[in-house]
């Protein structure tokens, strides 16, 4: 393993955040399908994306997590968002890119990002 | 799936869900017997024999959105794309093992591709569970244990947390890239 000083350092960064959340009861959660369906269609790189653009923006109030199989494969991969005191947003067919999007638009300013709603591809 | 790490992640998904709580992870790969083994063992709830005997039909599946489940048959149409073969073991209460042996340099196998990725996800798709992952190639190798990880950090600092995975998604591309001999 890498060095115990390394470890210490990230325990240090990571304990800081923990506690700010505490603080902050509001966090956002974000859900991503990681059933066969969702791992075939691209949903590991969506998550990594979605993880990699938090931290480069430092957002401290937020959860990613996964969830199994939803029973719209052919929507895959799903991303689906939880706004404190409003309701689930669910994007659908998703990539590295437009999750990089959702982050900015969505977690960030709190817009939903039509386009790639599931209500938007189920009307067109 | 395009890679063997997806399907990495896709068995290990079921481990998840068979209620394990250590997951074990190992690649060996072997350049000069020209064989790459891939292992998934868990200690979750195991299987009955008469669904074991039957599991990589795509027609049985735990799943209850579908009567369809593709993991495991595709795992082993993968290996055996190759020339390789495929194994299973499970017993109740036991947990399940799962082998898959490609033909190394057999143009059909696909790229292991990003397992740091893989592990990082399995982590936080359940991070009360503890990961062994473990690479080696020619005799080369590498070893990865969330034990050792939760020693360090301490009981307060979850595994899930974004950087505590990305520092583990940045050690394993560094220890792999070490194994191959600091070129990929």
């Amino acid at each position: 393993m890498k060095s115990l000083a390394e470890l210490q350092q990230l325990r240090e960064k990571t304990l800081a955040k923990v506690n700010l959340r505490k603080e902050d009861d509001n966090s956002i959660r974000v859900v991503v399908g990681m059933a066969t369906c969702g791992i075939a269609a691209g949903a590991r790189p969506v998550m990594k994306s979605i993880m990699d653009e938090i931290e480069k923006r430092n957002i401290g109030n937020c959860y990613v997590t996964q969830t199994g199989c939803i029973g719209l494969c052919r929507l895959e991969p799903i991303v689906e968002v939880y706004l404190p005191g409003s309701e689930k947003i669910t994007y659908v067919k998703m990539d590295a890119e437009k999750a990089v999007k959702i982050v900015n638009e969505t977690l960030v300013n709190g817009k939903v990002v039509n386009e790639y709603t599931i209500g938007a591809a189920e009307n067109k | 799936m395009v890679e063997l790490s997806l399907h990495v992640l896709d068995i290990a998904q079921n481990s998840i869900k068979a209620g394990a709580s250590l997951v074990e992870i190992e690649i060996n790969e072997n350049t000069v017997a020209n064989t790459l083994v891939i292992t998934i063992t868990d200690n979750g709830c195991g299987m009955a024999p008469d669904f074991l005997k039957d599991v990589t039909n795509p027609f049985r599946t735990t799943r209850t959105t579908r009567k369809v489940g593709l993991g495991l048959s595709m795992f082993k149409s993968a290996a055996e794309l190759t020339g390789g073969s495929f194994s299973i073991w499970s017993e109740q209460g036991k947990g399940t093992k799962v082998k898959a042996e490609f033909v190394h340099n057999s143009i059909d196998r696909q790229p292991i591709g990003d397992m740091a990725a893989t592990i990082t996800t399995v982590i936080n798709a359940n991070p009360s569970i503890d990961y062994v992952y473990k690479h080696s190639y020619n005799g080369n190798e590498f070893d990865f244990d969330t034990r050792q990880m939760r020693e360090a950090l301490g009981a307060e600092v979850n595994l899930s947390e974004n950087d505590v995975l990305l520092w583990i998604d940045d050690y394993i591309k560094n220890e792999t890239e070490n194994i191959y001999g600091g070129a990929i």
